[in-house]
């Protein structure tokens, strides 16, 4: 294998497994920014892989061809709407904010598969009849030698990056980012300063609800092409992972995505590549994981978290 | 901050609500709610053979939920106890395997050998907690899924020969108990639930009879007022996560040498280890909460599996209604208004 080819597959396979990775931890980033913990990600992402593979199946003769992209919206909203679970018990019920994360990674599962059952009889959907295809980009792919490799791929992997940027622009650049920010930071001075507090951290988790169904439709469809058990199994916690070894940076977190979804499939690949024959898979499996202990004790600079991360804001107490 | 009373009645509301709304799913789905509770009950206590194999599905959930008991105790958060589980469940396959000893000597050291390994996986968060104030829920998380992998790079290729299972644990290792088996028609039912009990009275013993115990709880309460008093918090960080650890790492070693008697590659976690985490909130960190709620989840987990022969209703049902009670334990704030609001309006 000539090395042009090898990097075309890397690249595109980076590309292709980090897509709902950067969705899901962009997510991620807002939650923890505002100050609750998600570790729930994973169960938004199996809502959104569930309903996106439930919308395509059923509307696919109804939509055609932009029925993957219907089921993207619909995967946010029911991905957005779910989410209000972990925001009412940590915000307005004042729940332990890994507790009711963990809760509705069990839900999210559990609701999933058993629909699943219970509507077709079986743990394990059909094939969706219309997924994501790789797209060429008119123009930008007549460049040689990088236009095939970069501009022939999943526009929801495009998508993703645009996201990010976006993200970033609003979480630091708009008034509204400043708030969602100082929420998570220093809630009281927030709210003494007239920002509601609960307003904004729900805001901030319905986001990342509709991102991580965003994230979980997007791996349904372009990779799994199914709904069962075993569709999402730690993506939602590579994201988690991405999240802070991005340091809570939206373009951080896409970067850490990247990188992890590239860790991934070198995991599945790597074995026709001679320099990674010898690698154990199970160290590149779990380099995102040893990574981001590392980045978070301080080995690979500084990871902090959101001051007020993990506490439930209870107005009018000191 | 909750009255005595408030501490049982919560637990009991919370699987009250979860059992009604999973009763309620039911109804929307189109399955008979009073047939899948009875064939869930059918399921996990009906007959000998079902006991026995609660019993056996109870027996990991008590080390799981004594494992995050205790971490919670010192004011950690152990969610890594699925990684640690699966670390002691292969330790002690490999000791099992890799000895010929008589077996009053064998089987200790294999059970030994599972609550090692745990108790030092579970040492990394620790130490990292301690020295360097890295929060432990990520550390534990990212653990899980190292443990995760390594254990089945090595059932495939260190302790087998690229197969995907182990070879068994010959009978000087094993919990196997032909007794139990005889007893409960086959089961699978196995010595580890001695081990579990046994395991639940070191815990109170350790945690309510011992100065380590009472250092560990002071700990959990207040670090400053504890650091104040003269104590080390920082070893006694370091030591309630290797104790949860080895809690956790026994919980894989009943799997291991008791209930499968092999290791074998995991596709994804087992989720004992999550629902550790339930165990423990719902038997309120205390030791013969922990038994009684892995009772509970063991009979609903076994029970679960016969459901869907029985009345049609999927096992997944079980999840959805796990998933509802923690979030009313977690929740036992609301709990508690609500319940002093109904008192109120009662006077």
């Amino acid at each position: 294998m000539d090395i042009l080819s090898a990097i075309e597959i890397l690249v595109k396979s980076m590309l292709f497994a980090s897509a709902p990775l950067i969705f899901t931890a962009l997510g991620g980033v807002f939650s923890e920014r505002s100050g609750v913990v998600n570790i729930g990600l994973e169960g938004l992402m199996v809502i959104g892989a569930f309903s996106a593979v439930v919308f395509n199946i059923t509307f696919a003769s109804a939509f055609g061809a932009s029925t993957p992209w219907v089921a993207l919206l619909v995967a946010m909203g029911i991905g957005g709407l779910f989410s209000l679970i972990h925001a009412v018990a940590s915000i307005t019920f004042r729940a332990d904010h890994v507790v009711s994360g963990v809760a509705i990674n069990f839900l999210a599962l559990g609701l999933g598969v058993y629909l699943v059952k219970a509507w077709y009889g079986a743990g394990q959907t059909d094939k969706i009849p219309e997924p994501l295809y790789y797209q060429k980009i008119p123009l930008l792919y007549d460049i040689p030698v990088i236009g095939p490799i970069l501009f022939n791929n999943y526009v929801t992997s495009y998508l993703a990056i645009i996201v990010a940027f976006i993200a970033w622009y609003v979480l630091f650049k708009t008034p509204f980012g400043l708030r969602l920010r100082s929420v998570g930071e220093h809630p009281l001075a927030a709210d003494t300063m007239g920002i509601n507090v609960y307003k904004m951290r729900y805001l901030a988790v319905v986001i990342s609800g509709v991102l991580g169904g965003l994230g979980g439709g997007v791996y349904a469809q372009t990779i799994t092409q199914d709904f069962s058990a075993s569709t999402i199994t730690g993506q939602g916690f590579i994201a988690l992972a991405a999240v802070i070894f991005g340091k809570w940076h939206p373009v951080g977190a896409m970067g850490a995505a990247l990188f992890f979804g590239l860790a991934q499939s070198l995991a599945i690949i790597g074995s026709s590549f001679p320099l990674l024959a010898d690698v154990p898979n199970w160290i590149l499996l779990s380099a995102p994981y040893v990574l981001t202990i590392l980045a978070l004790a301080g080995f690979i600079g500084r990871a902090d978290a959101p001051k007020a991360i993990g506490t439930s804001y209870i107005k009018g107490k000191r | 901050m909750f009255s005595r009373a408030q501490t049982i009645l919560i637990p009991v509301i919370s699987v009250a609500l979860g059992l009604l709304i999973g009763a309620v799913v039911m109804i929307a789905s189109g399955y008979n709610p009073i047939e899948g509770y009875a064939a869930l009950l059918k399921g996990s206590l009906g007959d000998a053979f079902y006991i026995g194999e609660t019993i056996r599905q109870i027996t990991p959930y008590i080390f799981a939920g004594l494992a995050v008991a205790f971490a919670f105790r010192t004011g950690l958060f152990n969610i890594g106890v699925e990684g640690q589980l699966l670390v002691g469940w292969i330790a002690s396959v490999w000791v099992g395997l890799a000895f010929d000893l008589p077996k009053i000597i064998h089987l200790p050291l294999a059970v030994a050998a599972g609550a090692i390994a745990g108790a030092l996986w579970a040492f990394v968060p620790g130490i990292l907690k301690a020295r360097l104030r890295v929060h432990e829920v990520i550390v534990t998380i990212m653990m899980n899924y190292i443990a995760l992998h390594l254990v089945n790079y090595l059932v495939r290729y260190v302790i087998s020969d690229e197969q995907n299972t182990t070879d068994r644990v010959p009978e000087s290792a094993s919990l196997k108990s032909p007794f139990f088996e005889a007893l409960t028609e086959f089961s699978t039912m196995h010595y580890g639930i001695f081990i579990a009990l046994a395991g639940a009275i070191i815990y109170f013993i350790i945690l309510e009879k011992t100065s380590t115990g009472f250092e560990l709880r002071s700990v959990g309460f207040n670090q400053n007022a504890s650091e104040y008093a003269g104590m080390n918090v920082n070893r006694n960080i370091v030591l309630s996560m290797v104790i949860s650890g080895a809690f956790a790492g026994l919980g894989g070693a009943m799997e291991g040498l008791g209930t499968f008697g092999y290791g074998f590659i995991h596709g994804a976690f087992s989720g004992v280890g999550f629902d550790g985490i339930a165990v423990a909130l719902l038997g309120g960190n205390i030791a013969i909460g922990v038994v009684l709620a892995a009772a509970l989840f063991g009979i609903l987990k076994q029970g679960a599996l016969i459901m869907p022969l029985e009345s049609g209703v999927p096992t997944e049902l079980v999840e959805i209604v796990i998933a509802i009670i923690i979030f009313f334990v977690a929740s036992s704030y609301i709990i508690a208004y609500l319940l002093q609001r109904f008192k109120k309006g009662a006077q």
